[in-house]
């Protein structure tokens, strides 16, 4: 048993605390990221040089990462700095053209010249990859892809996308350059894009590319797991910081026991959230990855949300206004719930992996109500 | 970073499972499993066992019996324990007084009373709580007058666990009313046998008779009872507190729990369907599973620290919340899960006359049993007063 990091990746995460760790970014960051192009000017460059997307590849594919482990520490910092940058669109679709063996690719994007998104997700399709209603066709020497796509994270900007689509071999995954995207900002900042596919040709990645896309979308719960454990960690401190200073009746808001009690409910989720993310982290590559990577997911699902409306409500009028930082910390920590899978998505996964009968035959479960499943 | 235990702490985990399911007596581990009281001399079978083994006073050092387990050998044993439905031990000789006496005791002390405790001549309980002194322990009343070698004691204490079956009770008392309620506790050593001692049963909410009030008339005590300094028994309180809480969450109670509520869920049925087919059941067997899990890695990660030396600080108080809180959710879960089956009183029928599994019996009462666990040893919002403290330290 052994909780510390390597060197490296202590070596990294410091870095990139000292890169984000000061409130003007913070400031710059609500100021771009609400609206095209959805980054703050020049971050994703400076990441680049930091070695951040290095980190998401091993040594083979060409990096110095690769692991659970170090996407663990970038998105950690990530979400500490509230970092709206589309790392995640990034991790995926690189995690999937290694797999590939696409190096000719990520050079490109290691070097942070070339950005990518995922298109997985539809309007009635959050993590059943089975349930893929979009549908690949030949056509001539090619391919063409019809149905829409929804949630791509990161989109707007991406040059490369990559979209998954039936096949008759299961399901496909291609890559789209220039794609006709429909580009909105996320609520709590950053870009996000629908796709509508008519006909559109695209070149054909893989057939069946299920279990790798399975196995990118796992890790980009962890890594979205990690950077809510991050954000959670901040708002925390920001909340106990306000309590010491903000005075009523004559004396800190801190000094009252009812406000301490919630304070100290938050700090033990937060606990358990950066546990659960260890725990997951651990077991990725490993037969419980499925099993403890839903397991964070619902957990952080639960707790997240939690800790953004009690800092919320224990910040008073200020934690409800756009200029104060927590607002917006409190907008991404409710809003990570609604990303690859819901707490109700991953409960559902563990649900089938639980069932007396699971092991036999992934049994699909159907819920009966939506009410239902919130007891 | 590497979650896993070693080797060599994996091959202790088959030893103590092997030796501890091989030794344990069907018919009380039986008790344990179905929630049915444990008499004196079984409590005393399973101690006598462990003694056996050298098991028995596992945060003592090796010089005076302990078996010499790191902590993460403990968390380990402890474990097992718990997943083999073996008895609690009775921590008040054994992680208490034991622990106190190797720290503030003398030599007499600890040459007379430790060897007793390990093989059960002795059975210990505790006078901490009063009737006007609970979470606030430091305003104690139970008088200790000082007259020649004697302590001279009266007053009353309660909530005094097993004490029907103890000859001994540590108490705090006080021995001087000036300055701080704090300064003036001391920690005395009581013969219960005493004359002016009176034992009397509290009957809880489950109909057992776990606790006890203790009634202290003109109790005379050699001074030579007293342990550390007189008026200094706070620090020995406080020690206690904070002293090898590392099992404080129950893992492997809530471990076991879970595994039992699974079980029961996949054999009852309910309109037509199993229990375990229900998602409004499935669903918060599945979030609880999750909130273990991330108690078990929260308190690897406590036992790493502690192996390193650091201090557990106010982790072992989220600990305690989070801990009691799962194992509290998961009693609600399986008496629920019986439905109309879990308001029959089962004391008086036979397993044949049951219409639900025997383990799942006596669901109600105790789960009304493990409403204790979020009030004793030092309440859970006592608990969140100690990480608030350091939170808010300026």
């Amino acid at each position: 048993m052994d909780f510390r990091i390597s060197e490296e990746r202590q070596m990294l995460s410091d870095m990139l605390r000292r890169f984000w760790g000061n409130d003007p970014m913070l400031e710059a960051r609500n100021a771009a990221v609400y609206e095209a192009p959805y980054q703050v000017p020049g971050v994703w460059a400076q990441l680049a040089e930091l070695g951040v997307f290095g980190a998401f590849l091993s040594e083979d594919e060409g990096g110095f990462g690769g692991t659970a482990e170090d996407v663990v520490v970038v998105f950690e910092e990530a979400g500490r700095a509230l970092s709206a940058e589309p790392l995640l669109g990034q991790l995926l679709v690189m995690r999937l053209l290694a797999g590939l063996g696409r190096a000719d690719l990520l050079e490109e994007m290691v070097a942070g010249a070339t950005r990518g998104a995922l298109a997985f997700a539809e309007p009635a399709l959050s993590v059943d990859l089975s349930r893929t209603a979009a549908t690949a066709a030949r056509r001539g020497d090619g391919w063409v892809l019809n149905g829409r796509k929804s949630a791509i994270y990161g989109g707007p900007g991406a040059d490369v996308l990559l979209v998954t689509a039936r096949t008759d071999a299961g399901l496909g995954l291609f890559l789209l350059r220039d794609a006709p995207l429909i580009e909105a900002a996320m609520v709590d900042g950053g870009g996000i894009a629908e796709l509508v596919m008519e006909d559109l040709a695209a070149e054909c990645l893989a057939e069946d590319a299920a279990p790798p896309v399975e196995a990118a979308l796992d890790l980009g719960r962890i890594a979205l797991c990690s950077e809510a454990v991050g954000a959670m960690d901040m708002l925390t401190a920001m909340t106990v910081d306000y309590l010491k200073q903000r005075r009523q009746f004559g004396r800190p808001l801190a000094s009252f026991q009812a406000l301490q009690h919630r304070v100290v409910d938050m700090v033990m989720e937060g606990e358990q959230a950066r546990s659960i993310v260890i725990r997951a982290m651990a077991s990725y590559g490993t037969p419980d990855q499925a099993r403890h990577v839903a397991m964070a997911k619902n957990l952080l699902g639960r707790v997240a949300p939690h800790v953004a409306e009690e800092a919320i409500q224990l910040h008073g009028g200020i934690g409800m206004t756009w200029e104060y930082p927590g607002s917006h910390y409190a907008k991404r920590l409710v809003l990570l719930d609604h990303q690859l899978g819901d707490r109700r998505d991953h409960a559902l996964r563990l649900m089938r992996m639980c069932a007396p009968d699971a092991g036999a035959v992934s049994r699909p479960v159907t819920a009966r109500t939506p009410e239902s499943q919130t007891a | 970073m590497d979650l896993d235990f070693t080797a060599e702490e994996q091959a202790f985990r088959k030893h103590v499972r092997e030796v501890i399911r091989g030794e344990l007596p069907r018919e009380i581990s039986d008790k344990v499993l179905q929630g049915r009281g444990l008499t004196k001399e079984d409590i005393e079978c399973w101690q006598a066992i462990l003694n056996r083994h050298g098991w028995l006073a596992t945060t003592w050092p090796a010089e005076f019996g302990g078996p010499g387990w790191s902590v993460v050998e403990r968390h380990i044993f402890n474990e097992e324990c718990a997943l083999a439905s073996a008895p609690r031990i009775v921590t008040f000789g054994l992680v208490m007084l034991g622990p106190v006496l190797i720290k503030f005791g003398t030599k007499e002390q600890q040459d007379h009373y430790l060897p007793r405790i390990l093989d059960g001549r002795d059975w210990w309980c505790q006078g901490y709580s009063e009737p006007g002194a609970g979470s606030d322990l430091a305003g104690l009343k139970t008088r200790a007058v000082r007259d020649g070698d004697t302590y001279v004691i009266n007053g009353q204490k309660t909530w005094t666990t097993l004490g029907q079956h103890a000859n001994w009770i540590f108490c705090l008392v006080r021995t001087a009313t000036e300055g701080k309620p704090q300064d003036g506790i001391s920690f005395v050593l009581v013969d219960v046998n005493s004359p002016g001692v009176e034992m009397r049963p509290i009957k809880l909410i489950d109909g057992s008779k776990e606790v006890n009030e203790v009634f202290f008339t003109d109790v005379r005590v050699p001074v030579t009872n007293l342990v550390g300094e007189e008026n200094k028994g706070w620090t020995i309180a406080k020690y206690l507190l904070t002293h090898e809480r590392t099992n404080i969450a129950g893992v492997g109670h809530s471990t076991k729990d879970l595994e039992k509520f699974r079980k029961l869920a996949a054999e009852i049925e309910r309109d037509g369907e199993k229990v375990a087919d229900n998602p409004l059941y499935a669903m918060r067997a599945a979030e609880l599973e999750a909130d273990l899990e991330a108690m078990r890695v929260t308190n690897l990660r406590l036992l790493a620290d502690a192996s390193s030396g650091a201090a557990e600080g106010h982790r072992s108080s989220l600990l305690k919340i989070k801990g009691t809180q799962i194992r509290q959710e998961l009693q609600n879960l399986y008496r629920s899960a019986l439905g109309s089956a879990a308001a029959l009183d089962a004391d008086d029928l036979s397993e044949n006359e049951l219409a639900v599994p025997v383990e799942a019996a006596r669901a109600a009462p105790v789960y009304f049993n493990h409403r204790k666990l979020s009030i004793y040893g030092g309440s859970n919002e006592i608990q969140r007063n100690i990480v608030a403290k350091e939170l808010f330290r300026e």
